[in-house]
């Protein structure tokens, strides 16, 4: 019996190979789970993981094999999801207190999807309180480690994303980008993290965080892969008001490598202020591209600078309107009072964290009658300016290539101060303000072995080209089958020795 | 930009959200440090410029007035803390006599 590899082998390997019959869903998600049991004490990249659930979805993929009906194209593949995608059935708390315990009744829309396309769905992953942070060091439950070095984050919100897929705990996980949420974790953890354009996925039960930002994306191991997860959850969604009723294109039939003649942007703000590590490997990274027939293009993004403020009176404004639900009337945790008003001040007190008070107080100021004008509408307008700054640069080149961190993963209470927290997104927030689709790549690693990403942007609606132009980085300067070496020692030996069965495997 | 220990406590009150003294101590400090950050966007001219709302133009859709299967009530009521007879339970919205602020 074929035995899983599953810190190399990609979503693709996976469902041919359980579409061949080479190996059953079954074994697969068995193999997981052990892989999980035996790492993730190190990493704290779950919050809860359904093995009863991803059995059941397993045998069903196996029965449908067995008498010959058709497979999605995800079929037996394990994902995780970021805890802020609603489950049903399964726990939903947002790395939040404010929502321990709750068992949501219905699937998020992305959920559906992977669904009906046969994956595997293995648990839920850490992530920053309600999305809010860049290192899941927010997170209310426990800290998620980077798993090439494990004192560093492994960045955020989606930290247990990238994590997970990093380490081989799954094959692919979804995880949501407001600011950066899934390309700067991708960055961290040498994975590729895809955020796609602003209402190509649909927002429908994903625990909302800023709803003019947020935007659903997958974290998987190669760009190939992205692309097929993006495939089976991008399209029309009646329930997002903001969904687009657009086509979705065969995304993976885009990687076809050739980048002969593409004009590829360099904004000169984003080159501005990085390590050296992290310049260096971005000037590799766009030699590599001129190797391939690509162009390069100096260009400007003179708004640049004003994204962060910007991004930091959206987010919060929005949020501190979308987290008024959390007043422990119809679920989640409720502080006892005598009156009701005094129940949501004790319940949201008591169920919120530091940075997530922060911002509903930052929000709540910026929203205050006769500050609405000076503040929200003011970062608007200024959304505008940022946006048409793209739309010019995008008159000059097909995609833009920049550092997607100005740094490799730091240390773990390394940020001391919100403002020193939220300049870690400097590059990635532009891209939620203007609505477009984003990636990072890795692009090679520092001299201490930690990864560096690239980030491409793309047009709205132009995942292809970014998909295709990414595919070309990573066969270019990507890590190969280089896997976080933080995690050799503590191999499963089932999961990397062929014929070596691996006893109590059961997590 | 520095926010008063009133303005916080009243943004707290808006926001209902319980803060202990040291809490409001710190956000009142931050709070100043990141506001200052943010006064770089009052000195940009945005004379004429729309607010943006959608990466790619759109027209705010609107869906008929239909009634779609949704959840049942016993699904909606399934994870309130408090409920009886088919409700969901709350304290009492009026305050007791003696108490008229939010405040707890």
């Amino acid at each position: 019996m074929t035995v899983a590899n599953l810190e190399q082998w990609s979503v693709a390997d996976i469902a041919r190979r359980i579409a061949a019959g080479e190996i059953t869903a079954a074994q697969i998600v068995d193999d997981t789970l052990a892989r999980i049991s035996s790492l993730d004490g190190k990493l704290g990249a779950y919050l809860a993981i359904d093995p009863a659930g991803a059995r059941a979805a397993a045998a069903e993929v196996d029965r449908k094999r067995a008498v010959g009906a058709a497979l999605g194209p995800l079929a037996g593949v394990p994902i995780a999801l970021k805890d802020v995608l609603v489950t049903r059935g399964l726990a939903t708390t947002a790395g939040s207190r404010i929502l321990e315990g709750w068992i949501p009744p219905y699937d998020a829309h992305v959920v559906e999807r992977l669904r009906a396309a046969g994956a595997v769905i293995v648990g839920k992953v850490n992530c920053d309180e309600f999305a809010m942070g860049s290192s899941t060091e927010n997170s209310a439950y426990h800290t998620t480690k980077n798993p090439w070095n494990l004192e560093r984050v492994p960045g955020g919100s989606s930290g247990g994303s990238s994590a997970a897929v990093a380490a081989g705990l799954c094959a692919a996980s979804l995880g949501t980008d407001t600011g950066g949420s899934i390309r700067q974790p991708a960055a961290f953890c040498g994975v590729v993290g895809l955020k796609p354009t602003y209402g190509r996925v649909s927002r429908w039960g994903v625990v909302a965080f800023a709803s003019s930002l947020d935007q659903v994306g997958p974290l998987t191991r190669s760009v190939a892969d992205a692309a097929l997860v993006l495939e089976a959850i991008a399209g029309y969604d009646p329930r997002d008001s903001t969904s687009l009723d657009a086509p979705v294109p065969p995304y993976t039939a885009a990687l076809t490598g050739e980048i002969a003649g593409l004009r590829v942007g360099l904004p000169s703000e984003f080159f501005e202020a990085m390590d050296d590590d992290v310049r260096a490997a971005l000037a590799r990274t766009a030699q590599a591209l001129v190797d391939r027939g690509a162009e390069l293009v100096d260009l400007s993004l003179p708004h640049t600078r004003l994204a962060m403020p910007a991004y930091y009176l959206v987010a919060p404004a929005e949020a501190s309107s979308n987290l008024a639900r959390y007043d422990g009337v119809r679920y989640g945790q409720r502080a006892e009072a005598t009156d009701l008003i005094d129940m949501y001040a004790r319940t949201r007190g008591a169920g919120f964290g530091p940075e997530v008070k922060r911002r509903i107080m930052l929000g709540t100021y910026a929203l205050r009658t006769g500050y609405y004008d000076a503040y929200y509408k003011k970062a608007q307008q200024v959304r505008t300016l940022i946006k048409r700054d793209f739309d010019r640069a995008f008159r000059f080149c097909d995609v833009i290539l920049t550092p997607t961190t100005p740094t490799a993963a730091f240390a773990f209470g390394a940020k001391a101060s919100p403002v020193e927290m939220y300049q870690a997104d400097v590059f990635t927030l532009s891209c939620n303000l203007a609505g477009l689709p984003g990636i990072s790549v890795p692009c090679g690693l520092t001299g201490d072995d930690l990864p560096i990403g690239a980030q491409l942007l793309g047009k709205p609606l132009d995942e292809a080209t970014v998909l295709r132009v990414a595919g070309v980085i990573e066969a270019a300067v990507g890590l190969g089958e280089r896997r976080p070496p933080a995690l050799s020692s503590a191999r499963a030996g089932r999961t990397t020795k062929p014929g070596h069965a691996a006893p109590g495997s059961e997590p | 930009m520095a926010l008063t220990r009133t303005e916080v406590e009243e943004i707290a009150t808006l926001a209902r959200l319980y803060l202990a003294p040291d809490e409001l101590d710190r956000i009142q400090l931050e709070l100043g440090v990141i506001l200052a950050h943010f006064e770089e966007l009052a000195a940009v001219d945005t004379t004429g410029i729309p607010a943006m709302t959608h990466a790619v133009p759109m027209d705010l859709r609107l869906r008929h007035d239909i009634a779609e299967p949704s959840l049942s009530q016993d699904e909606a009521l399934a994870a309130a803390p408090r409920k009886a007879d088919g409700l969901i339970i709350v304290p009492s919205s009026i305050a007791p006599p003696g108490r008229t602020g939010s405040e707890p």
